[in-house]
C-alpha cells in the first residue's frame, strides 16, 4: 500500500525530460529571486553556500595551525599570532559552519517535505535567518581582516573583557548576531513541527531525522540567548569597563565561564544530534531495514537535549569551580552519554540481517559510528573528575572533540549531502569518486586526530605554538593527515559542481528509500513541494513490510 | 475563528490587583521580615506575573502547548541560577588537601 | 468552500492553524527572551549573595517612588494593550488606534521617568562604568550593583522602545483597515511581546528597588 493518493500527472511530470520540468530551481533566475525568495529549498541552498564558504575560512586556519606544528619551535610565527589562529579557526568553524550545517542546509530543505509541508511555519523569519547568518559573517569576517581575535572562540575574562588588545568586540558582535539566526531558525523549525505536519503524520510516524531536529531546536531556543546576553556582558566591560568580571572590583570571572559553557556545551549538541537524524535515515534505508528501536532513538534525542543542560561545568573542573559542584557535573556528564549509546546500539542492531550496501552515505554513516563511538567514550574519561585534572587543556580535548565535531558531525554532514544530493538537485554525484573521498577523508582523518590523543595523554598542552621536542613525530603525522583530510574535502567540493552540469540525472526516489521526500516528492522538488497534500497512513522506514499471505 | 474574548472586565479587575499588589510589595518592604522579605518579595512578583500572563496573555484561553513552552522557558532559567549557585555557595566547603590547594 | 481571506499565507491550510502558529511562535520568542534576561539575573543574584552590604547599600541609592510609580504606569499601560487586543478582536479600527496610542504614551512615560533617575544617576557620578565615585563603603562592590541596575533597566528600556516601535506600526496598519474580528494576530502577539516586557519590570523593580528598605 503506498502512502498517499497516487497523482499520475505528477509521476509523469518528473519522469518527463528534466530541465523541461518546472522545479524549484528553475523557478525564477534572477538575482532577486534568489535573495528574495521565501521558498526554504532556496534559502537552504544560500546557507549551503555560504556555509561551504565559511569551512574554507576556518579551514585555512586549521593548515596554519597544523604548519606551525610541525616544528617544536615558534618558528612560523609569533605566539600571539598562533593565538589569533586558533582563536578564529574554532569561531568560524563552530560559529559559521558546524552549527548552522545541517539544520540551515538539509533541515531547512528537508523538513518541509518529510512532513507533507508547502513551507516551514514563518518562511519570511527563515529568510531573515539567513540575513543574519550573513551579517554575522560579515563581522567575522572584519574582525578577522583588521588584525583577528586571540582570546580563544571561548572569550574567557578578564582577558577578552579588559587586556586583549585585538578585535574581540567585533567578533563578539559577530557570533551574537548570527546567534540570533540559530535562535529563529530553532523557533522555526519548532513550531514548524508541531503545527504542520501532514494528515496523518502522527509524532511517532515522523522520520528520526525530525525529531533530530526538534531536539537541537529545544537546545538553539533555550541556550543560545544566554551566549548572546554574555557577549553583550564582554562587550559592556570592554567598552565601559562596567566591572562584573573584574577581578579587582570583586568580580568573578567564572561567572563569565558559567554563563558561556551554559550555552556552549549545549551547543555541542546542537552540532551532533541532527548528523545523529542523518545517520539514522541512512542506516535504516542502506540495510534496507526498519530502524531499530525507532521510540528510543527518538525519545534520545530529546534526552540529550534536555541532559545536555545539565552538565556544563564539566568544562571548568580545574577552574576554581567548587569541587562539589564538580562531582555533581561529572555525575550527570556519565549520565548523558547513555541516550548516546542507545542511538549506536539501535543503529548497529539494524544492521543486523538487514540487506547493507555500502554506497558513499553508508561509508559516511558508518564512519560516523565508529568516530562518534571513539570520541564519545574519551568524552567520559574527560568527564571523569580525577582523570580531567591530568589532560584538560592538553592535546587529549582537542582530539576528543575533534572525533565528535568532524569525525561525528562532519561525516554526518557529507552523509547527509550525499544521500540528498539527488533530492536537491536532480543530478547524480559520481559513486566512485565519492566513496573514494569517504575512504580518503576516512584515513586522513585518523591520521590527524588519533596522535593528538596520544600527544596530549603524554601531556602537550593546547593552544601552544612550541612543544617539546619529542612531540614532534606525533605532531608531524597529525598535519600530514590534515594534509590529506583537505584534500579529502576538495574532491567532493569538485564532483559536486561538476555533477550539477554533467552528472546522470536522477530519478525520483535513486536509493528505493522510504519517506515523504523521496516518494511523494520530485527530484528536484516543486516549488510548493507536493502537487497534492500528502496523507501518511504507515509507519516510518517500512522497508520490510509485513505481508499476509491470503 | 471562535477565539474566547476576555471580558474588558476581566482586564480591569486584573489590573486592579496588580496595582494593589504593587502597593502591598511595596509595603511590605519597610517592614522586617528577616530572610522572608525577600521570599515575600519574589513571591509577590511571581503572583503578578502569573496574572499577567493568564489574564492579559490569554494563557488561561490558550492550548496547554504555549503553556509546556512558557514553563519549560522557566524550567530551564531556574537550572541556570541554581546549578551556577550550586558552585558559588559551595566554594570553600570541601576542604582539600595542601597539595592541590592551588587550584582553589 | 468559500474562498480563502487574503490574509491567510499561501504554507497554510487556512486561519487558525495560521494563528496557532504565530501564537506558539511568539511563546517560543520569549521563552528566548527569559534566558536572554536570565543570564543577568544569573549574574544579579551570584552578586547579591556575595555582597549583601554592598547591594542593600546600592538599592537604597536608588528612587523607591519613581520606581514604583514606573511600576504603576507600566501595569497602566498592560491594561490599554490588552484592550487595544479586545477591541481588534471586536474589529474597532479607532479604538484599536486609541489604546495603541495610550500605550505608547505611557511607555514614553515610562522612558521618561528613567531618563530623569539616569540623569540623576550621572549628576551624582554613580556611572556604569568608568567616572564612577561613591563616597562610601563597599564602593567597587556598590559599582557592580549599579552597573547590574543600568545594564538591566538599560536592556529593559531598549525592549521597551523596540516595543513602541512595533505599536506605531501597527497604528499604521489598523488605519488602513488591516485588523478585524476575523484577522487581528499581529495586535495580539504585539501585545504579547508587550506583557512580557512589564512582567521583566515587575521582578526588575522589587530585586533592584527593594533590598532591605526595612
Amino acid at each position: 500500500m503506498g502512502t498517499a493518493v497516487f497523482n499520475p500527472r505528477e509521476d509523469q511530470l518528473a519522469e518527463s525530460t528534466n530541465g523541461s520540468t518546472k522545479n524549484y530551481l528553475n523557478a525564477g533566475f534572477s538575482a532577486k529571486s534568489w535573495l528574495l525568495t521565501i521558498d526554504h529549498k532556496r534559502i537552504a541552498i544560500l546557507y549551503l553556500l555560504s556555509i561551504t564558504f565559511f569551512f574554507f575560512i576556518g579551514g585555512i586556519f586549521a593548515l596554519l595551525i597544523r604548519l606551525e606544528l610541525l616544528t617544536p619551535q615558534g618558528d612560523l610565527m609569533q605566539a600571539e599570532t598562533y593565538n589569533k589562529m586558533f582563536t578564529m579557526h574554532g569561531m568560524v568553524m563552530i560559529f559559521f559552519f558546524l552549527i548552522p550545517s545541517i539544520p540551515a542546509v538539509l533541515g531547512n530543505f528537508l523538513i518541509p517535505l518529510m512532513i507533507g509541508a508547502k513551507d516551514l511555519a514563518f518562511p519570511r523569519l527563515n529568510l531573515l535567518s539567513w540575513y543574519i547568518y550573513f551579517i554575522g559573517g560579515l563581522f567575522t569576517l572584519a574582525a578577522i581582516v583588521f588584525g583577528g581575535v586571540d582570546t580563544g572562540w571561548t572569550f574567557y575574562t578578564p582577558y577578552s573583557s579588559t587586556y586583549s588588545n585585538t578585535n574581540v568586540i567585533l567578533a563578539a558582535v559577530g557570533v551574537f548576531v548570527s546567534g540570533f539566526s540559530s535562535i529563529l531558525t530553532g523557533l522555526n523549525f519548532l513550531v514548524t513541527i508541531h503545527k504542520m505536519r501532514a494528515p496523518g503524520l502522527t509524532w511517532f510516524r515522523l522520520p528520526l531525522f525530525v525529531w533530530a531536529h526538534y531536539a537541537t531546536s529545544i537546545i538553539q531556543v533555550l541556550g543560545t540567548p544566554v551566549v548572546a546576553i554574555t557577549l553583550v556582558l564582554v562587550g559592556l566591560e570592554r567598552f565601559f569597563h562596567i566591572g562584573i568580571f573584574d577581578p579587582k572590583l570583586g568580580g568573578d570571572p567564572l561567572l563569565f565561564q558559567h554563563l558561556f559553557w551554559f550555552y556552549s556545551h549545549p551547543a555541542v549538541y546542537i552540532m551532533i544530534l541532527p548528523a545523529m537524524g542523518v545517520v539514522s535515515e541512512i542506516v535504516t534505508c542502506f540495510a534496507k531495514k526498519k530502524i531499530f528501536g525507532y521510540s528510543f532513538i527518538a525519545f534520545s534525542s530529546i534526552a540529550i537535549a534536555v541532559l545536555g543542560f545539565l552538565v556544563w561545568g564539566h568544562h571548568m573542573f580545574t577552574s576554581g569551580q567548587s569541587n562539589y559542584a564538580s562531582l555533581v557535573f561529572s555525575f550527570l556528564s556519565f549520565l548523558v552519554a547513555i541516550p548516546s549509546a542507545i542511538k549506536v546500539f539501535n543503529w548497529t542492531a539494524t544492521l543486523y540481517k538487514g540487506s547493507v550496501s555500502y554506497q558513499a552515505p553508508m561509508l559516511y554513516a558508518i564512519g560516523f559510528i565508529g568516530l562518534f563511538t571513539i570520541g564519545g567514550l574519551t568524552g567520559i574519561f574527560l568527564g571523569t573528575l580525577a582523570v580531567d585534572v591530568h589532560v584538560h587543556d592538553t592535546y587529549f580535548v582537542v582530539a576528543h572533540f575533534h572525533y565528535i565535531m568532524v569525525g561525528g558531525a562532519i561525516m554526518g554532514y557529507l552523509g547527509g549531502m550525499h544521500f540528498w544530493w539527488p533530492k536537491i538537485t536532480g543530478r547524480l554525484y559520481p559513486e566512485g569518486w565519492a566513496r573514494f573521498s569517504a575512504l580518503v577523508i576516512f584515513v586522513g582523518f585518523h591520521l590527524t586526530f588519533f596522535p593528538q590523543f596520544i600527544v596530549g595523554y603524554l601531556g602537550m598542552p593546547r593552544r601552544y605554538h612550541v612543544y617539546p621536542d619529542e612531540f614532534q613525530i606525533l605532531n608531524v603525522l597529525s598535519t600530514a593527515g590534515a594534509t590529506i583530510l583537505g584534500i579529502g574535502y576538495l574532491i567532493p567540493l569538485i564532483y559536486f559542481l561538476w555533477s550539477l552540469r554533467y552528472g546522470k540525472k536522477s530519478s525520483r526516489n535513486p536509493w528505493n528509500a522510504k519517506g515523504l521526500e523521496w516518494e511523494q516528492a520530485s527530484s528536484p522538488p516543486i516549488k510548493q513541494n507536493f502537487e497534492v497534500t500528502p496523507v501518511v497512513i504507515e509507519d516510518a522506514y517500512e522497508y520490510q513490510p509485513k505481508v499476509w499471505l491470503k | 475563528m471562535s477565539r474566547h474574548i476576555v471580558p474588558a472586565r476581566v482586564y480591569f479587575l486584573i489590573f486592579l490587583a496588580l496595582l494593589v499588589l504593587t502597593g502591598t510589595t511595596v509595603w511590605v518592604a519597610f517592614l522586617d521580615l528577616g530572610v522572608m522579605n525577600n521570599v515575600v518579595a519574589l513571591g509577590i512578583a511571581t503572583l503578578k506575573a502569573m496574572l499577567v500572563v493568564l489574564y492579559f496573555m490569554h494563557m488561561r484561553y490558550s492550548s496547554k502547548l504555549n503553556w509546556i513552552y512558557l514553563a519549560a522557558g522557566f524550567l530551564f532559567l531556574v537550572i541556570l541560577l541554581s546549578f551556577t549557585m550550586s558552585d558559588m555557595l559551595t566554594r570553600n566547603l570541601i576542604s582539600v588537601p595542601q597539595a592541590w590547594s592551588s587550584l582553589q | 468552500m468559500a474562498s480563502q481571506p487574503h490574509t491567510l499565507q499561501h504554507h497554510f491550510e487556512d486561519l487558525e492553524q495560521q494563528f496557532e502558529s504565530s501564537s506558539l511562535g511568539m511563546w517560543t520568542f520569549l521563552v528566548t527572551e527569559i534566558l536572554f534576561f536570565g543570564g543577568l539575573f544569573t549574574g544579579y543574584l551570584v552578586y547579591r549573595t556575595r555582597f549583601p552590604e554592598a547591594f542593600h547599600l546600592g538599592s537604597s541609592l536608588l528612587d523607591v517612588q519613581l520606581g514604583a510609580v514606573n511600576t504603576a504606569v507600566l501595569i497602566c499601560s498592560s491594561l490599554t494593550m490588552a484592550l487595544a487586543v479586545y477591541w481588534a478582536q471586536k474589529g474597532d479600527k479607532n479604538k484599536i488606534v486609541l489604546f495603541l496610542s495610550l500605550t505608547i504614551a505611557l511607555g514614553a512615560v515610562f522612558l521618561g521617568i528613567k531618563a530623569v533617575e539616569y540623569s540623576h544617576k550621572f549628576h551624582h557620578h554613580l556611572l556604569p562604568g568608568n567616572g564612577f565615585t561613591f563616597e562610601g563603603p563597599f564602593s567597587d562592590q556598590v559599582r557592580i550593583f549599579i552597573s547590574f541596575y543600568f545594564t538591566m533597566t538599560g536592556m529593559h528600556a531598549f525592549h521597551m522602545i523596540i516595543g513602541i516601535g512595533l505599536m506605531i506600526y501597527l497604528i499604521v496598519r489598523a488605519r488602513q483597515g488591516w485588523y478585524s474580528s476575523e484577522y487581528n494576530t499581529p495586535v495580539e502577539m504585539v501585545g504579547l511581546y508587550w506583557h512580557f516586557v512589564d512582567i521583566v519590570w515587575i521582578y526588575l523593580f522589587p530585586l533592584l528597588y527593594l533590598i532591605g528598605r526595612h
